[in-house]
């Protein structure tokens, strides 16, 4: 699959999705731990990508988020943002909110 | 060397916002031989207080900084946090 579709794919069937230096048990980011360390305490159950093993990924995610840094954190197919705009939502008590309202109804 | 990016960053702020307030602090000797820091990029701390800022998301200061910076971010610039306020959001708290 081409790579942009790929993303587009991971970020829509991914209702909290963050793409991440290392992963969330080892993170290699400074920036990538603590977005994802917010996403934890904020409740969400969320996916990741390492990007650090997917160069595909890795080099063209800036260009299709328009966004040039990492970790980039999605939620509900839209970036929200990088680190510091995660743990700003999250002091403000509004990640805990966008992240419950995407947790789909048990049936 | 590492004063010059200073400068390079503050000079490419001020010019695009002229800003109430900037602060720019150098991380890159926290971060120096860790993964990341590799490329030879630094870590960078920028706090901009600016009337541009009104009526904007988060998400579009952030743009608007990472646009303002252009280039410098590619090589000079390996990490990069950002605190964007309006005067009117800093005297609040």
């Amino acid at each position: 699959m081409e790579v942009m579709e790929r993303i587009r794919t991971l970020v829509n069937e991914n209702p909290v999705i963050i793409f991440m230096k290392g992963t969330p048990q080892f993170p290699m980011c400074g920036f990538s731990s603590r977005a994802s360390q917010a996403l934890k305490a904020a409740g969400a159950s969320f996916a990741y990508v390492n990007v650090l093993e997917d160069a595909d990924i890795y080099e063209n995610l800036p260009k299709f988020a328009d966004w040039p840094t990492y970790p980039q954190i999605y939620i509900n197919g839209e970036l929200i943002g990088g680190c510091d705009i995660t743990l700003e939502l999250y002091q403000k008590g509004e990640l805990q909110k966008m992240v419950q309202a995407t947790v789909p109804a048990k049936s | 060397m590492t004063g010059d990016r200073v400068e390079r960053i503050r000079a490419r702020l001020a010019d695009a916002f002229t800003p109430v307030s900037l602060e720019i602090i150098d991380d890159s000797h926290k971060h120096a031989g860790h993964e990341g820091a590799k490329s030879g990029g630094g870590h960078f701390r920028v706090m901009l207080v600016a009337n541009a800022f009104e009526g904007k998301s988060p998400l579009q200061r952030h743009r608007m900084i990472y646009a303002a910076l252009g280039k410098e971010l590619e090589g000079e610039i390996h990490a990069l946090s950002i605190k964007a306020y309006t005067p009117g959001e800093t005297s609040t708290g």
